[in-house]
């Protein structure tokens, strides 16, 4: 709840016209943006319902109010070494436009970080490294004070009819 | 004063619908030479409110259209015209072009004139007793002409005009009429005064006099009784032609005798002209209201619902919030003893009522399959024509209540499956009779409950499946090899296999080889089946189930290693503890139970679905028998759970479809629990049907499963 009274808060201070919101989050030790407008609600992990044969980063689907939500890891889908989920992990629920469908998906991630007001124009394109499969996911790269900020790409984060979703245990 | 009627459009589209179907349907039963004066009564008064309220909403085509339709029936009605085969062909004709102008103007776009131009003017043909204005109608049909100009030839009307003697008290005025008359055409006026009382006995209030026109006009009686329409009871009204072809004749109206059969036949040449819509056209028709409102405005469809359904809602409300006072009651009070079992009695009776409020308003979807069954009569009249057959239709369970959702997709694999019947199933009435047949071929169509499913059954006493052609066609088509020993059963299921047709021609009724795979596709998406059962020279039944509603769902709660899956109750047909000597190995890991005289595939659930950590013994675990597509499978599971309705989520909104999933719940402790499709669980699985290389389940029934 902290966070969302910060966010509340940073969002007063900070309406300026040309720069767009981030949620920021943090995953190990980076921080990833997202855009805030897709950003519905911030919940904390709890168990979920395993869909059978999906991508081993699906980790199933959630009742939030009667819908039914899938739930995706975001270290596993970034190939990031799993983590086992404590208090501060917490899964953010975006909503995000698939294929002219309007999908909520919640993302989990380690901890929710902070929110920036951030101008788009000055973030700088993602070096060219084409081997990477997570060069796909990448908006873009800011600068934050000291800190490097990687937006994302969350369409294609959450297009799960990609090439690289393989099909592996779902339990 | 400015009153907003579009606020009445809605209720005025939906009562003309209405009125358009119940004056389609009383057609249908119309018999020429035994009319029934009550059914054209229904008809006229049918007729009668669509004019009155197209008039008071200003769609004055609709008004002007319906009139001549109303003046024919209304000739009919008073027995100064007989009835004809081609009278009730006209009407119905008249009554799908109303539709579509109806439909068009609640899309609020300008209907289509042409249509019903050409149709006025034939019925005004049939008004004026004309032949010649036939010959007109079919000059004038092939060009395009607006709707106002008739092509009457001018004929000359002699127009008695006695009005009764209270005529001005009624608000009306014979001054008015002559002016409109005069603007018909050429007006010649006597006024008659032999009946003017002595000054002493006049009563100035009354209308004493009464006159005698002649016009001359292009537009045929039916624009001189328009105006006379509004004081027909107030006077007597005589329209009688004089020259053209006719003398006028010693008769109390207009109309000149021409007996109905040769009506009917000078008629038929203009038949051939009106455009005939192809029939796969036709068998949109009768939804066309619905369709339309569809386009217009998704949100606007409505549903009429019963009061005593309503009714029973509210008393269920009722109860709901004296319980929720109760359970508020106890909540207040001390915890004691008998707090406590006054709180579970009171959470008894909260469930109670919530599961009759959800089942009533369930109810409300619910509508009679009478609104899918009465596009039949129609339906097979048209085809029947066509196809020169003689075919009786029989609507048996009209009542049974279905889904509204439900319907609405159930009709076009229905209207596929009778015109398949009409089609290839019913002989010509020789070939009846030469094998001893009722040259008239029975359709009947009949819908029953069972368990939680609706069954309709479309059954004809045709000439049954050829399997021999079937299996012919079959082979040729490489869907089965030559030396494949196939049951009749089996031979006949192979009709609904895509890109099969058996029809030598391909006729405009069917035979285009799309027909039976698509019916088998669209009720499999709603999650039901058909299956067909035939007898050579008795005749074939198809056999369509399917749930209720698409809504809830009766679910068996099985446990798989942590996991809580849902099976449809409706698809089990037994759970059991397996008999481990009855179990044996068949090639690559299938093993078979054999369960009675049958043998049962086994499906390890947690194998399909990856799961570890479940149990794998056969004689620890429970094996649900389920049935689908007529082949039974077992599904092995670790426990059974609760049996429990279940409200269906779509799983695929927000993320994608997944095999062996139809849909989600959420379960009593709001978590998420799937449902297992037992067709995609088969597919998954890799069983293939016995003594066939070909899988159970048609890999190409993607949409085999709703979201």
């Amino acid at each position: 709840m902290t966070e969302r009274m910060n966010l509340n808060q940073q969002l007063v201070l900070d309406a300026n016209a040309d720069e767009k919101q981030f949620l920021t989050f943090m995953m190990d030790e980076e921080e990833y943006g997202i855009d805030i407008l897709t950003v519905q609600e911030i919940r904390g992990w709890e168990p979920v319902t395993v869909i059978p044969n999906s991508p081993s980063f699906v980790k199933g689907a959630m009742n939030l109010r009667g819908t039914i939500v899938p739930i995706i890891d975001l270290r596993q889908r970034f190939g990031i070494t799993h983590i086992d989920y404590g208090p501060l992990t917490v899964v953010i629920v975006v909503s995000v436009t698939l294929k002219e469908q309007k999908k909520l998906m919640g993302i989990v991630v380690d901890a929710v970080s902070d929110v920036y007001s951030i101008s788009e124009e000055t973030a700088k394109d993602v070096p060219d490294f084409q081997d990477s499969e997570n060069a796909q996911f990448v908006h873009g790269l800011v600068n934050v004070g000291e800190k490097m900020v990687v937006l994302l790409n969350l369409k294609k984060v959450l297009d799960l009819h990609d090439k690289s979703c393989v099909k592996s245990n779902g339990g | 004063m400015s009153i907003d009627l579009s606020q009445f459009f809605d209720v005025f589209f939906e009562e003309s619908f209405e009125g358009l179907d119940a004056m389609e349907s009383e057609l249908l039963n119309l018999e020429p030479g035994k009319e029934d004066q009550e059914t054209i009564n229904t008809i006229f008064r049918a007729a009668h409110s669509i004019k009155g309220g197209s008039g008071t909403f200003g769609f004055t085509a609709v008004s002007d259209f319906t009139h001549v339709l109303e003046t024919l029936l209304d000739q009919i009605r008073n027995g100064q015209r007989q009835l004809t085969a081609e009278h009730v062909n006209l009407l119905l004709k008249a009554v799908d072009c109303l539709r579509a102008m109806l439909t068009a103007l609640q899309a609020q776009q300008e209907p289509e004139q042409q249509e019903a131009n050409e149709l006025k003017q034939r019925f005004e043909a049939i008004l004026n007793g004309d032949s010649r204005s036939d010959e007109q109608g079919q000059a004038t049909s092939t060009t395009d002409y607006t709707s106002e100009e008739q092509t009457h030839l001018p004929i000359t009307f002699q127009i008695d005009f006695k009005p009764l003697p209270y005529l001005f008290k009624t608000g009306n005025e014979p001054l008015y009429m002559i002016a409109e008359l005069s603007e018909l055409g050429e007006l010649e006026t006597q006024a008659l005064h032999d009946e003017l009382p002595k000054f002493k006995q006049l009563t100035p209030d009354d209308c004493y006099l009464y006159w005698r026109f002649f016009l001359t006009t292009t537009r045929g009686e039916a624009a001189i009784r328009e105006i006379f329409e509004w004081v027909e009871d107030d006077a007597e009204i005589t329209i009688v032609q004089c020259g053209g072809l006719f003398e006028a004749p010693d008769e109390h109206t207009a109309e000149v005798d021409i007996l109905p059969g040769e009506q009917a036949e000078t008629e038929l040449p203009l038949e051939v002209n009106v455009p005939q819509k192809p029939l796969h056209e036709v068998k949109k028709e009768p939804s066309a209201g619905k369709d339309a409102r569809k386009n217009a405005d998704p949100s606007t469809t409505s549903i009429r619902v019963g009061i005593d359904k309503v009714d029973s809602l509210i008393n269920m409300v009722g109860e709901l919030v004296i319980t929720q006072a109760m359970l508020s009651q106890i909540g207040e009070q001390e915890i004691t003893e008998s707090s406590i079992a006054a709180l579970q009695e009171g959470l008894a009776q909260l469930a109670h009522n919530t599961r009759d409020l959800q089942e009533n308003v369930m109810r409300i979807r619910m509508l009679p399959i009478s609104f899918v069954f009465s596009r039949f009569p129609r339906l097979v009249r048209d085809i029947s024509q066509k196809l020169n057959k003689q075919v009786e239709l029989k609507l048996i369970g009209e009542q049974t209540e279905l889904d509204k959702t439900v319907m609405e997709k159930l009709s076009d694999p229905m209207v596929h499956l009778v015109r398949n019947s009409l089609d290839h199933g019913l002989e010509t009435p020789e070939q009846r009779i030469a094998q001893g047949k009722d040259p008239v071929g029975t359709v009947t169509l009949n819908a029953f409950h069972q368990g939680g499913n609706i069954v309709i059954e479309i059954m004809d006493d045709g000439k049954g499946l050829d399997t021999d052609k079937i299996r012919k066609k079959a082979i040729q088509n490489g869907l089965i090899q030559a030396q494949d020993e196939l049951s009749v059963d089996e031979i006949n299921e192979l009709i609904f296999m895509p890109g099969f047709s058996t029809a030598d021609n391909v006729s405009e009724i069917s035979g285009r080889g799309v027909g039976m795979d698509v019916v088998r596709k669209n009720i499999q998406a709603l999650n039901g089946s058909v299956e067909v059962s035939s007898e050579t020279g008795v005749g074939s039944t198809f056999t369509i189930r399917l749930p209720l509603t698409l809504a809830i769902l009766d679910g068996q709660l099985v446990q798989v290693a942590e996991h809580t899956y849902i099976i449809p109750l409706i698809s089990i047909v037994e759970s059991l503890q397996i008999d481990i000597t009855k179990v044996s190995n068949v090639g690559k890991g299938l093993q078979v139970l054999r369960l009675r005289d049958e043998y049962i595939p086994i499906l390890r659930l947690y194998d399909i679905f990856n799961h570890k950590g479940a149990r794998e013994e056969l004689d620890k675990t429970l094996l649900v028998v389920v049935e689908n597509d007529n082949y039974k499978v077992g599904i092995l599971v670790d426990d059974l759970l609760a049996q429990q309705q279940v409200v269906i989520k779509s799983l695929e909104a927000n993320y994608q479809r997944v095999d062996g999933i139809s849909g989600a719940t959420i379960l009593g402790d709001g978590t998420v629990s799937l449902i297992i499709d037992i067709s995609g669980l088969i597919k998954l699985s890799g069983l293939r049907r016995p003594g066939s290389s070909e899988l159970l389940v048609d890999l190409k029934t993607d949409e085999g499963i709703p979201a």
